[in-house]
């Protein structure tokens, strides 16, 4: 049986991996080859960098940090942030990457994922929205586009119909908070997308991974837990086993 | 004298990360498709991904199947194969009509039946020992492997180490005298995965 995962989701800025709450105020969480090193060890079932100076400053995507981190990586690595082309993919993946995930870009040009799903296969594929709440409703947000008119529903239907493998669903107002993950969004999602999901964003406790995962979500991302919090990705981890839930410890 | 490991480069995908596996372990593995450095190996790893066809036109175009036969079959040389390198040894693909393969085992490659479940089967997947193998020594009955595959290796089980459940059981490993393979990736499946890495590198050499 298929098992639910524990993600680490953590940013790439100023060559260091570094954690947002609420997509502002950045810190640090140290050296991104130290860091997988120690992610490596503590038994995580994969992990998500996504490198932001690419996407916001509009960088060259830093290839030589993917492969530090790619050689310390005994477990899958999705990478984002800047792709813009197929080109930019084949680049990653050939630094090591396993996955790589997809915000801006496809928001903007949608049949990328398409391009690279007939390329690289479907499981290569993460396609990423950031969501955030405003008057009780759902929209989609993007770091340099702000907020934006697009129904999230619509558009990870949209992802789905390119060819996307999974979709990782981060909650802005959840994002680095300890609040748990938003389980309406994620209630309102299952019902409709059958994509894999990876929820992100509001992890505090184990207790909130099991509800997210009795919600319907196919992986828990987190980051703030890992740095800030007694628990550890095992601890974490036989919490959920021991509630039954299909872990890999 | 530590073991002379190739992994042989077929232009099948990124094999830096099997090759990193081993020096993870203390080993060295040249990547190489060069057919002397090939002979002078003590042992032999076909990872890749990709499509079969193509992986066996490439395999031909090397020159690379009359060799591997003579180091595998009649030089008995440890072999591994890992993910589409596992399929590869099967008698024949399903993969995009069908191709011959190498045939070390009787066996066809044929994809997952389509039910309510994903293809391709992605994802952490325990595998239950089916014949003792060296490769699982110090590995607990039932651990996780990391899994990426569309078609399986459907064969009967004399030969199986391994089996996975998705839907359908069907064959994770199998080794036959000499010839080992994985359809999971011990590269990519931790501290289980590493151990299978050092298990291979740990055969004796004939």
């Amino acid at each position: 049986m298929l098992k639910h995962r524990l993600i680490p989701c953590v940013l790439l800025k100023n060559w260091q991996l570094v954690k947002s709450i609420q997509f502002d105020s950045y810190r640090t969480i140290g050296h991104p080859t130290a860091t997988v090193r120690i992610y490596n060890a503590r038994n995580v079932d994969e992990l998500i960098v996504l490198d932001i100076d690419a996407s916001l400053n509009n960088e060259p995507i830093n290839t030589e940090i993917i492969t530090d981190m790619a050689n310390e990586c005994f477990m899958p690595l999705t990478i984002g942030g800047g792709i813009k082309t197929l080109e930019d993919v084949s680049i990653i993946l050939n630094a090591g990457a396993d996955k790589i995930s997809l915000n801006s870009q496809a928001i903007l040009t949608p049949s990328l994922i398409h391009e690279i799903a007939t390329v690289y296969g479907s499981q290569c594929v993460v396609a990423s929205i950031d969501i955030k709440k405003i008057d009780g409703h759902y929209h989609v947000y993007n770091k340099s586009m702000g907020v934006l008119n697009i129904d999230p529903i619509e558009l990870a239907r949209e992802y789905e119909a390119q060819g996307a493998g999974e979709l990782l669903l981060t909650s802005v107002d959840h994002e680095g908070t300890t609040k748990g993950y938003d389980l309406d969004l994620l209630r309102l999602f299952h019902d409709k997308i059958k994509l894999p999901i990876i929820i992100n964003g509001g992890m505090g406790s184990p207790e909130d991974g099991k509800k997210a995962l009795e919600m319907g979500a196919d992986a828990l991302a987190a980051a703030y837990i890992f740095h800030f919090s007694k628990y550890t990705p095992n601890m974490i981890k036989k919490e959920l086993l021991d509630h039954g839930f299909s872990i890999r410890v | 004298m530590s073991a002379n490991i190739v992994i042989i480069d077929y232009k099948m995908g990124n094999l830096r990360s099997v090759q990193k596996a081993f020096e993870h372990i203390g080993e060295s593995a040249i990547i190489s498709n060069d057919l002397s450095i090939i002979q002078n190996a003590s042992k032999l790893v076909l990872p890749g991904v990709g499509a079969f066809k193509d992986a066996m036109h490439n395999l031909r175009e090397l020159g690379l199947i009359d060799l591997l036969n003579e180091e595998i079959l009649e030089k008995k040389k440890p072999f591994l194969g890992i993910c589409l390198g596992m399929q590869l040894i099967a008698t024949k693909s399903y993969e995009f009509g069908e191709t011959k393969g190498l045939g070390w085992i009787d066996a066809e490659i044929t994809r997952f039946a389509d039910t309510d479940l994903k293809i391709p089967h992605v994802g952490w997947n325990s595998v239950q020992y089916a014949n003792p193998s060296p490769l699982f020594e110090s590995i607990p009955d039932n651990s996780d492997f990391y899994f990426v595959h569309s078609y399986y290796f459907d064969a009967n089980r004399t030969y199986a180490t391994g089996i996975c459940d998705y839907g359908t059981e069907f064959i994770a490993s199998v080794q036959k005298e000499n010839i080992y393979a994985t359809q999971f990736h011990p590269e990519k499946s931790q501290t289980h995965g590493l151990r299978i890495i050092e298990n291979f590198s740990k055969l004796p050499i004939c």
